[in-house]
């Protein structure tokens, strides 16, 4: 078991998953957002190769309305 | 295009420019930024909310990147870091698109940018490729140094950001107008119509509005109003206004030829007297 803290929160994991499947796992897989692990963007030509592991911080974000 | 707004070497035929916040649905912003007839959209970046509805339209698709030029903000960042983290989030989730909006706020009640933080942002955003519209204060020293820096338009604030109070000091406005080559747009403080036809009066390049479209009572219509006063202010800048006189009136009619038998007041005496009586 493994904890990664996503947009603030904790979240566990059974096992290091790639990012692909994280983004799958939290019913975002196919929607338009970008995704930095521990400071650093992670292109998405790499979600599958990229491994979120034990104590990881992820941002995921989108595009919303602003001034 | 005639007379177009050009911004890093791309051409655009509005130069009102207008943020995509504070709407009631999509359906509303997307009319608001069509009746606008604004080419350039800003947006915001923020975490996604995790386990909300998964299917709720986005924002991409009520107003598609293939027909909008996107201008992500870094609205809420209080340092430089904060800002080119989100800008680079931006890039990222926009496929590489690098014009964006850079903002570092310095306090969370009036919204006034912090510089210090700001040219900091800036110079690390255009080392990493971005095209950088800055919004700043309206200083024209550092207005020029953010020029300096290679950022590709500068936006000073008129007044505080939402606050709608108009153009409070136009002198100001007007040097950092006349000391940059680069385009000068005014973000924050516009409040109605006539702001933002004073804002092109004076000779900036574009505005740029939020909230003076979207609380209004019906922002559509105030879209409107904002694309008129913004092509009539260019138009007035453009034509070069009249010299202010504030005496020597010059009468727009014939001077000759009227039938009045005399050019002063037939009842000065009247007047000089009931004068004299008051004093």
């Amino acid at each position: 078991m493994i904890q990664v803290i996503v947009n603030g929160s904790a979240h566990r994991l059974e096992s290091p998953v790639n990012v692909r499947a994280l983004l799958e796992k939290l019913e975002m897989a196919g929607k338009k957002v970008a995704v930095e692990r521990n400071g650093e963007i992670v292109p998405k030509s790499l979600h599958r190769e990229i491994l979120v592991e034990d104590g990881d911080r992820l941002e995921i974000v989108v595009a919303v309305g602003g001034g | 295009m005639k007379d177009p707004l050009i911004v890093a070497g791309k051409s655009y035929g509005s130069r009102l420019l207008v943020g995509t916040g504070k709407y009631r649905d999509f359906a509303e912003t997307r009319a608001a930024v069509e009746a606008s007839g604004a080419e350039i959209v800003t947006v915001a970046i923020r975490r996604t909310n995790i386990g909300q509805n998964a299917n709720e339209p986005s924002l991409l698709e009520a107003l598609p990147p293939s027909k909008f030029t996107y201008l992500p903000n870094t609205a809420g960042c209080y340092s430089a870091d904060d800002a080119v983290r989100t800008l680079r989030l931006a890039r990222e989730l926009l496929d590489g698109h690098d014009l964006v909006k850079l903002e570092v706020l310095g306090d969370p009640h009036t919204l006034y940018p912090n510089m210090p933080e700001t040219l900091k942002a800036a110079a690390q955003l255009v080392k990493d490729g971005f095209k950088v519209m800055v919004y700043c204060s309206d200083d024209p020293i550092q207005a020029q140094m953010l020029e300096a820096l290679g950022c590709v338009a500068v936006m000073p604030l008129a007044s505080l950001i939402g606050s709608g109070m108009g153009i409070l000091n136009p002198w100001n406005l007007q040097l950092v107008i006349d000391k940059l080559k680069i385009p000068v747009l005014v973000d924050a403080g516009v409040g109605t119509a006539s702001d933002a036809a004073v804002a092109m009066e004076l000779g900036c390049d574009g505005v740029l509005m939020n909230t003076a479209i979207a609380a209004a009572r019906e922002p559509v219509r105030m879209a409107h109003a904002m694309k008129l006063a913004v092509e009539a202010g260019r138009e007035a800048f453009l034509a070069g206004r009249m010299p202010k006189k504030l005496y020597s009136a010059a009468p727009s009619s014939p001077t000759q030829g009227t039938i009045a038998t005399s050019g002063t007041i037939a009842t000065s005496g009247t007047i000089s007297s009931s004068r004299s009586k008051a004093a």
